[in-house]
């Protein structure tokens, strides 16, 4: 069957793996319907970075409310189904201890067009800092402290807004 | 009434505890049925740990798997899950 398009895993993150799953689905779905298959897979993998706001990293910590976690990634597929109706989304968040340069989050868009790939795949990235149920604790050189980012509303439009901004819509 | 209390991250730390049961005081909906608020959860853990108080509204919360208000009704058996702001990515 392969891997699930969205997900919460300890295990290490497969990008490509969501780049085929994601062009199979589409060309699945041009199969059944006759609409064209994919014309471009944009991705995005976001890797632990050695330093910030002044300190030295050594790892990063993720926890996730993994089962709300999920249900927020549906919402999020939902939402840029209704955005970008042809698009095809695959969406991996990792959990547990992450050394410097390892991948937390995988994220593939198949469309038939770059554009709606670009968008849909900035805008998933967007919302998974929004309203994703998921935590990072930074480990340093002399301490650790959790990283706090947004009160998570998935109803608040302002947040939307935002988000659909930054991908350009 | 019980339900269980789900904390994550500097919330989980700050209680020592990740799952926590939570007894309550309940009145009778309009069906008979026992129900709370969630914001009557919240003032029942801050009695038992008061450092989690400085979350204040700097916070999400969820019901059964759904995200939900600090008026949202709890009854018996419910999973409420308190949330500091996020930082996934």
């Amino acid at each position: 069957m392969g891997l699930p398009l969205l997900a919460v895993t300890p295990d290490p993150l497969d990008l490509m793996g969501l780049v085929e799953r994601v062009l199979a689905e589409r060309a699945a779905h041009a199969e059944a319907t006759g609409d064209e298959n994919a014309g471009a897979v944009t991705s995005f993998l976001g890797t632990v970075r050695d330093k910030n706001q002044g300190r030295h990293v050594t790892v990063l910590d993720y926890e996730a409310y993994e089962p709300l976690a999920v249900r927020v990634f549906e919402r999020i597929a939902g939402e840029i189904a209704r955005e970008w109706p042809d698009t095809v989304l695959a969406l991996h968040h990792r959990t547990g201890t992450l050394k410097i340069g390892e991948a937390s989050v995988a994220i593939a868009v198949a469309s038939p067009h770059r554009a709606a790939a670009f968008a849909a795949c900035r805008y998933a990235i967007e919302r998974v800092k929004q309203i994703a149920p998921i935590w990072k604790r930074e480990r340093f050189e002399g301490g650790d402290t959790w990283i706090e980012g947004a009160v998570a509303d998935p109803d608040d439009e302002a947040a939307r807004t935002e988000a659909r901004r930054l991908a350009c819509v | 009434m019980r339900v269980t209390v789900r904390l994550f991250a500097q919330l989980k730390d700050l209680a020592g505890a990740s799952d926590l049961d939570c007894t309550l005081d309940a009145a009778a909906d309009a069906t008979g049925a026992n129900v709370a608020r969630v914001e009557d959860v919240w003032q029942a853990l801050l009695r038992e740990h008061p450092a989690l108080a400085k979350f204040g509204r700097a916070m999400s919360v969820a019901v059964n798997l759904d995200y939900a208000r600090m008026d949202a009704p709890v009854r018996d058996g419910d999973e409420v899950a308190f949330l500091p702001p996020v930082s996934g990515g």
